[in-house]
């Protein structure tokens, strides 16, 4: 009798650990990536090393098709093997890989609080091309947004659309044929890991001083670079 | 004069604490955050085992009254339990009771502000320090932003880098700021912790010692990546930290002429969609 209510005690005891074990990972993950769905970038293979192209692009406003909770957030977007667009700011990448990335901008400027990030960083060479010059900084009134992976050392400055340009984008997707700055950029991933990757602009219109809303949110301007 | 158990508790308790403070003074330290990775860092030490010494006499007392009362004053299994003899009012235990804390606790206040006295022990000062240690101190910025931090040396044309790096066997001026929101730096090994607010310029001193590879971590809850806003810094042999500069004024050179001219706090023009 004594027994039996010691194997019921023993396996309550058993059926809370496994339950707070399986809380703590499902916390851990809503706190590390947000519940925000990844997107595995494809991988290609140059003389045994690995190569990624990574093509994402930045807009004023996401629109109502991509986020029909906050149409008029600013966020990053990333284009998949299809061409097509993607609100996804968690991206898996291999690692010791070689990264070219290309960025499509089609926002304005709002300029960076800290003049330091107009310098691209931790990318080869420390420069930049901008539509397809050769940059090793911006002015830092004219930045857009960054795309920075602080554990890598990595910042890039992303240059704006002009006040007057024609044909300019009001919210995404974006036409290849609106107005836009293209920036690419190499870099190389390192040994596996779990890396944020964020913005450095307050660019969040409509919030204090532009830090609130999408800047605070996974899945707009901030992500992470999942390296396997 | 003392009860026969109060001899036997006495008696224990003296025995106890000649024992066990000696070992809690020697050998605790060597378990005590942050460690000697600078003068400040090993004064807070010194600190803190001069409070475990002092408390654990106080400790063993406790424990041995509360072991001696639970072993020798158990009521026998299965006897009824009865109330004890009503306590008295004692002058010479209260006496001595009161006086002994408050030349502890007094002690202790006076202790601690000698130390912390001495050069601030690490901890931000505001922009005047009461705590200011003499002799040649070099001036490093810290600049809190959401969510990094980034360091300029004044001494050395004011460049700018997101790596920390100290100069060995040096005395450090660190002015803390912040651009946007309420942040904390906190150099764990340095023993160095200071807030870093908007608009405020917060002086922290620390004395550096030999090499060293040291954790930087923001303290204060500031926004999504608080949790991810941290880095290593280094402290190098003088000649070093002196390469080390040069090559940071040439890496940050294409930006130095849109940094602003070095100030101890920034406003930052309102931005165009924050405005």
């Amino acid at each position: 009798m004594r027994s039996a209510t010691g194997f019921k005690v023993l396996g309550v005891a058993v059926g809370l650990a496994a339950a707070g074990v399986l809380i703590g990972l499902y916390v851990s993950k809503l706190t590390t990536e947000a519940g925000s769905p990844s997107y595995t970038v494809p991988v290609s293979s140059q003389g045994g090393h690995k190569v990624v192209d990574l093509t994402i692009q930045t807009v004023a406003a996401v629109g109502p098709q991509l986020s029909p909770a906050h149409p008029d957030y600013v966020s990053y977007l990333v284009r998949d093997t299809h061409g097509k667009w993607l609100r996804r700011t968690v991206w898996k990448l291999p690692a010791n890989a070689t990264v070219h990335v290309t960025i499509y901008n089609f926002d304005g400027a709002s300029g960076l609080r800290n003049p330091l990030y107009a310098r691209p960083q931790g990318v080869d060479g420390d420069v930049m091309t901008v539509d397809g010059k050769t940059l090793s900084v911006i002015p830092p009134d004219d930045a857009s947004h960054t795309f920075a992976v602080p554990a890598y050392g990595l910042v890039i400055p992303v240059a704006p659309v002009g006040d007057n340009a024609k044909n300019q984008c009001g919210y995404a997707p974006c036409a290849m044929s609106m107005a836009h700055r293209t920036i690419t950029f190499t870099f190389h991933t390192g040994k596996p890991g779990h890396y944020r990757w964020q913005c450095f602009v307050p660019c969040a219109a409509g919030w204090i001083d532009g830090f609130g809303g999408p800047m605070q949110t996974i899945g707009y301007m901030d992500g992470f670079l999942n390296v396997v | 004069m003392l009860s026969s158990d109060g001899r036997k508790v006495v008696t224990a308790w003296i025995v106890l604490s000649v024992i066990a403070t000696p070992l809690v003074a020697v050998f605790a330290p060597r378990f005590y955050a942050p460690g000697n990775g600078s003068v400040q860092a090993t004064e807070q030490v010194f600190d803190n085992t001069v409070m475990t010494a002092i408390l654990t006499p106080v400790i063993c007392l406790l424990v041995v009254f509360f072991a001696y009362v639970l072993v020798v004053h158990r009521a026998p299994r299965g006897q009824e339990l009865r109330d004890g003899p009503a306590l008295r009012s004692d002058a010479t235990v209260q006496a001595v009771w009161v006086t002994l804390s408050s030349v502890t606790v007094l002690f202790l206040a006076g202790f601690g502000t000698y130390e912390l006295l001495q050069n601030g022990s690490g901890g931000g000062q505001g922009p005047s320090p009461i705590a200011n240690p003499s002799g040649t101190k070099i001036p490093v910025q810290v600049i809190a932003q959401q969510w990094q931090f980034t360091y300029r040396y004044p001494t050395y044309g004011g460049v700018e880098t997101p790596q920390l790096v100290l100069p060995a066997d040096t005395y450090v001026e660190l002015h803390v700021t912040s651009l946007d929101a309420i942040h904390s730096f906190w150099a764990y090994e340095l023993g160095v912790k200071a807030d870093a607010n908007p608009g405020v310029d917060n002086i922290a001193y620390v004395k550096t010692k030999g090499p060293l590879t040291f954790h930087v971590r923001c303290a204060e809850l500031c926004g999504l990546w608080h949790g991810y806003m941290f880095n290593n810094g280094r402290v190098v042999p003088q000649a070093q930290f002196a390469a080390w500069v040069k090559s940071q004024q040439h890496a940050f050179a294409p930006v130095a002429k849109y940094l602003p001219k070095y100030a101890t706090t920034y406003y930052p023009d309102p931005q165009r969609r924050a405005g």
